[in-house]
């Protein structure tokens, strides 16, 4: 059965099962035919840390998700989370470790509800029993209305306007309730890494900021949730994150607290070259 | 009469409609002329359109999210009534009967295609994998025919593994081009093999059951019905099994994740849904339920050739998934009702069918996608009364 308390993961999460860095990621690298996505990058991501991933565009940011996830396959290098080596893992598995993203070009299935969307985050908590799922309604019956009220509270903490309408389908949803909702997808199933890929992208300035409150409060309810997050918006890396990785064409340009990469010339740089 | 419905309780226009639904069907069935068919089909175009307009369905599909037992059990109930009224007469029976084994099997392919979008263009290969099991074993082997049904399914679902690799390992034109190909090589396959009856296909034994043969028609209150009535209880019967199966299918997490599985390949992997056992599950469970239909089907004909499981055949249940509404069990209900129906009341469009499906398929996909009972957001449990409005 699911554990819809908030206390046990949350204390999991508070004692780590092994010391040293949550993510660990050594001399990645990918290429696209010719292109260089990822050359040797390594960066390492602490529990209960935030990290700011940023560059231009094109600069890999994507990718080093995409690699991260599984969805590609690294050229060389090592991924090396909580303590496994996750290098090359397929998505699911990397998932089941611990690891939920959203995405830069949102991909919710739109002629599903609310509900629905959530709960395909949360498929690692959930019963898949097919005997459980068809023949033992009664005991489906009390984890759907569990589920429902986690996902509700989740949901609410970012938009009450979402929980009144659990049932809803998603396409009917203005663009800033869609990312609102592949962010409690992604935090649904409690992940120890959260990896957000522009989760702002479209919104105002204000919306933003609002949006990072509201991700930063559910982490201090779950608890030991590190974060990568990629983000253009400079302001919003300068409030929330503990540390900086800056990408140029594939590789790691600087590293470090927000102010010391905003100062340093290769960075500033590459960002005026792009522009 | 707008007023009217919206104040009816959802169920009672549940109700309304199917008892409208019946009488419909039971004038209908009884028609002989032409004249009388295309006028009737046009008055059910007008009046379908009708009951949309002032609310009926609206109000009646409420019914079907906050009682959904109740709902079934009247479907149930109208299709008891239907054979009744027809209870002595062969041919309205046998096409009864017809319509819930075709609408059993596009069931079937509803769970591959509708729910997780494996494409499945062998429906009737796999239709008469069932036929021909019961063409093998009923009467002709120790199994008791009633086990038989069940076998047919195992059979097509086992021999529907063949084709798992390439399904499952594709989207789209590949896994659609292998399945035609199958369901080719099926028929051919069928009109070489001489111990199957070769192009002349062979007989199937009647289903029995202890002191009782489907062969000959129960004496019901004095009155000497159809043997075509036990077959048309026993396909309602597994039409009944299916629909539920299906149902509590796609009210679970695993409906909920084949779902996510058609729609979104990338964000399921990350999300740890198993895709490839995903798609195999589909594709096994549909075959398995399109197999039982199938053999029940061949023992209620008594007869099964190559001819009768083609690829237009296949086309055929394809057409009935897209037209009642992908992933809607009751759309693919009343949808297969209309194309079995529909051809054998009109001889004038019998030999025009296939192309008149295709026109009506295309017509769907341009301009009602969704189908005639489009699919309802998935609600895990009984919808509250209170939120019924909303
Ligand atoms: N699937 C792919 N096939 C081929 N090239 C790719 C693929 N994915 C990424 N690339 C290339 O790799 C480089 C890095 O792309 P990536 O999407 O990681 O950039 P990014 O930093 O996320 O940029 P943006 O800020 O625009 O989102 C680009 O040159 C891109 O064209
Ligand atoms: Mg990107």
């Amino acid at each position: 059965m699911m554990q819809t308390t908030d206390a046990a993961p949350a204390m999991e999460a508070a004692v780590p099962a092994t010391p040293g860095p949550l993510l660990d990621i050594e001399a990645l690298s990918k290429s696209f035919g010719g292109v260089r996505a990822l050359n040797d990058v390594s960066f390492c991501l602490g529990r209960g840390e935030i990290l700011g991933l940023i560059g231009p565009n094109g600069s890999g940011k994507t990718t080093s998700f995409n690699v991260l996830t599984g969805l590609y396959r690294p050229d060389g290098g090592k991924v090396l989370f909580d303590g496994g080596n996750i290098t090359g893992n397929a998505p699911q598995a990397v998932y089941r470790a611990g690891i939920a993203r959203t995405f830069q070009r949102s991909r919710l299935c739109l002629e599903l509800s609310i509900f629905d969307n959530i709960m395909v985050g949360n498929h690692a908590r959930l019963n898949q029993g097919l005997i459980f799922n068809l023949f033992n309604r009664k005991a489906f019956r009390l984890e759907v209305e569990s589920a429902l009220e986690e996902a509700t509270a989740l949901a609410a903490s970012f938009s009450p306007f979402l929980a009144e309408r659990m049932f809803a389908p998603v396409g009917a949803l203005p663009m800033i309730e869609r990312r609102r909702i592949e962010i409690c997808r992604a935090l649904i199933s409690r992940p120890k890494l959260l990896l957000l890929d522009e989760p702002s992208a479209g919104m105002t300035h204000e919306e933003t900021h609002q949006l990072m409150d509201d991700i930063l409060a559910v982490r201090d309810r779950q608890g030991g949730l590190s974060i990568i997050i990629i983000e253009h918006e400079m302001g919003v890396i300068e409030r929330v994150s503990d540390s900086c990785v800056v990408l140029n064409y594939g590789e790691k340009i600087a590293e470090g607290s927000y102010q010391d990469v905003a100062s340093d010339r290769q960075v500033q740089e590459a960002y005026l070259g792009s522009a | 009469m707008r007023a009217f419905i919206l104040r009816l309780p959802p169920l009672a226009a549940a109700a309304l409609a199917f008892g409208l639904g019946l009488v419909y069907a039971v004038v209908f069935m009884e028609q002989e002329s032409d004249v009388a068919v295309i006028s009737l089909v046009a008055f059910a175009a007008v009046a379908a359109f009708a009951a949309g307009r002032i609310g009926l369905i609206r109000r009646a599909s409420l019914a079907a999210g906050t009682h959904p037992g109740a709902v079934a059990a009247m479907g149930g109930c109208m299709a008891l009534a239907l054979i009744a009224v027809f209870a002595e007469d062969h041919f309205p029976l046998l096409m009864l009967a017809t319509v819930m084994l075709y609408a059993t099997a596009a069931l079937g392919l509803n769970v591959q295609f509708g729910y997780t979008g494996v494409v499945n263009f062998a429906g009737a290969a796999f239709f008469g994998i069932g036929a021909y099991t019961s063409a093998e074993l009923i009467g002709k082997s120790v199994l008791p025919p009633v086990l038989v049904l069940p076998l047919g399914g195992l059979i097509a679902a086992v021999i529907g593994l063949v084709l798992v690799f390439p399904v499952v390992r594709t989207r789209g034109h590949y896994a659609a081009v292998v399945t035609i190909a199958f369901s080719v090589l099926f028929k051919t396959f069928l009109e070489v093999n001489d111990t199957l009856g070769g192009p002349q296909g062979q007989s199937v034994g009647p289903v029995t059951l202890p002191g009782w043969s489907f062969a000959d028609g129960p004496v019901v209150f004095g009155v000497e019905t159809s043997f075509y009535l036990n077959y048309a209880l026993a396909a309602l019967l597994v039409l009944g099994l299916a629909f539920v199966m299906v149902r509590r299918l796609e009210r679970s997490w695993i409906g909920l994740a084949l779902d996510a599985v058609r729609l979104d390949e990338t964000a399921s992997a990350c999300y740890g849904i198993p895709i490839r056992r995903a798609k195999i599950l589909a594709f096994v469970a549909g075959n398995l339920i399109i197999g039982v239909a199938g053999a029940l089907y061949g023992s209620m004909l008594g007869y099964v050739a190559p001819t009768s499981f083609t690829f237009s055949d296949s086309l055929i249940l394809v057409a009935i998934v897209l037209l009642g509404g992908m992933g809607s069990p009751w759309g693919t209900i009343l949808a297969a009702a209309i194309v079995v129906i529909l051809p054998e009341k009109l001889q004038a469009i019998q030999e025009y069918r296939f192309l008149l499906f295709s026109v009506v398929v295309m017509a769907i996909l341009l301009f009602r996608p969704e189908g005639l009972l489009p699919r309802a957001v998935r609600r895990y449990l009984p919808v509250p009364q209170n939120e019924e409005a909303a």
